[in-house]
């Protein structure tokens, strides 16, 4: 059963780790001061979630959360796809958009979570869910402002939706013992929770003028097997930068 | 959210927000909103700063990590400054006053019970 609880909290740390690197590669250039600010303490926020959720782990005698967060091959890791997508060329746009996306399904998975038979996870989610309550009205604030905002705003919103739904829908890939975790209670299945997901986001998308499909298994394919250590082909990038500083003397004590 | 009893107040109910938004013209600058903290329940609100906003809604948005991240905070208030009329420095002079009027400042009231008790002696009956 270890396996299985590894496999669950992974998930959800390495998402939280991953995305709030991304979310943090903004500081300094956010489009305005203010939201700057807010962009880089929702950032901090997602990494602290993540050694917290590392933290169940250690306490069950595995590895420490510095461990999981930067001494791991690739393959161990079971990040979602989504949140290894570089910020290309810093539209905003796009990061409000995978903001939008992700923080809608940390809402309903904490909400899971809240009821998880497990209860060291169940505590945490309870807590986790008072910070993400913010990150939430962050997101479809913006996005249901900026929908309706102007025609450029609203394309390029739409154009981020584009990109990013099959990513999206990729959160709720079926996990690595998802039927022992099931069973025991500890979370619904994936395709529930990405059921609940639709649902969360609909009517904010509506709201702001935006259309979304779902995607076609061709879209899907090359996104398969996120969840059991398939990496993107940004992945490596992205870790390289994340431990350049624990990787210069990995027996320093921070 | 709750709505609040006293119809003074007008609470955020951010699943509702259908505040009208007006395009910014080019090179115009977001509006100023003042912001305003609740360190517990039922203290008074203290001015902590402003920032820039569109709209009411998302200031409140901004303010929460501007202003309510590093101290006790229970609850926001967000203001236009421009819906705050306010005198100038420069008719500071209205709160000078011109005579000594040290009496009515709290130092004033210092040695009322002395005082009081002084007075009080005078009117015992001396015996004779």
């Amino acid at each position: 059963m270890i396996e299985a609880l590894e496999s669950l909290v992974l998930s959800l740390a390495d998402d939280e780790l991953l995305m709030g690197h991304r979310h943090a590669e903004w500081i300094g250039l956010g489009p305005i001061l203010e939201e700057d600010i807010a962009f880089a303490s929702i950032a901090q926020d997602e990494t602290g979630h993540a050694q917290a959720y590392y933290q169940l782990l250690t306490d069950l005698g595995l590895s420490s959360p510095d461990e999981y967060a930067f001494k791991r091959q690739p393959n161990a890791f079971r990040s979602a796809h989504l949140v290894e997508l570089p910020n290309f060329d810093y539209d905003y746009g796009l990061a409000l958009m995978r903001h939008f996306l992700y923080d809608a399904a940390e809402q309903v998975r904490l909400e899971a979570l809240r009821h998880s038979t497990y209860e060291p996870l169940a505590g945490l989610a309870e807590r986790l869910l008072r910070e993400e309550k913010y990150h939430w009205m962050h997101a479809y604030t913006w996005v249901q402002r900026l929908g309706r905002s102007t025609e450029e705003a609203h394309l390029r919103l739409q154009s981020a939706l584009d990109q990013l739904f099959p990513y999206a829908w990729m959160l709720f890939e079926e996990m690595p013992y998802e039927p022992d975790m099931v069973e025991a209670g500890w979370i619904p299945p994936s395709s529930d929770l990405r059921n609940l997901w639709l649902a969360q986001i609909t009517p904010w998308l509506r709201e702001a003028g935006l259309v979304h499909t779902q995607p076609s298994e061709s879209a899907l394919l090359p996104l398969k097997g996120a969840r059991h250590g398939l990496r993107s082909l940004y992945f490596d990038e992205l870790y390289a930068e994340m431990t350049e500083v624990s990787a210069s003397d990995p027996e320093a004590e921070w | 959210m709750k709505k609040s009893l006293d119809p003074r107040i007008r609470r955020a109910e951010p699943e509702l927000w259908q505040l009208p938004q007006r395009p910014l013209e080019a090179l115009e600058h977001w509006p100023t909103y003042e912001v305003f903290v609740l360190r517990t329940r039922g203290s008074h609100a203290q001015h902590v700063g402003s920032l820039h906003a569109p709209s009411p809604d998302i200031a409140l948005l901004l303010a929460k990590e501007q202003y309510a991240r590093r101290s006790p905070c229970v609850a926001l208030w967000v203001v236009p400054t421009e819906a705050i009329l306010w005198t100038s420095p420069e008719d500071e002079e209205l709160f000078t006053p011109a005579t000594d009027k040290s009496y009515r400042e709290p130092q004033g009231y210092l040695h009322t019970r002395e005082r009081l008790e002084k007075y009080r002696d005078r009117l015992k009956p001396t015996s004779a």
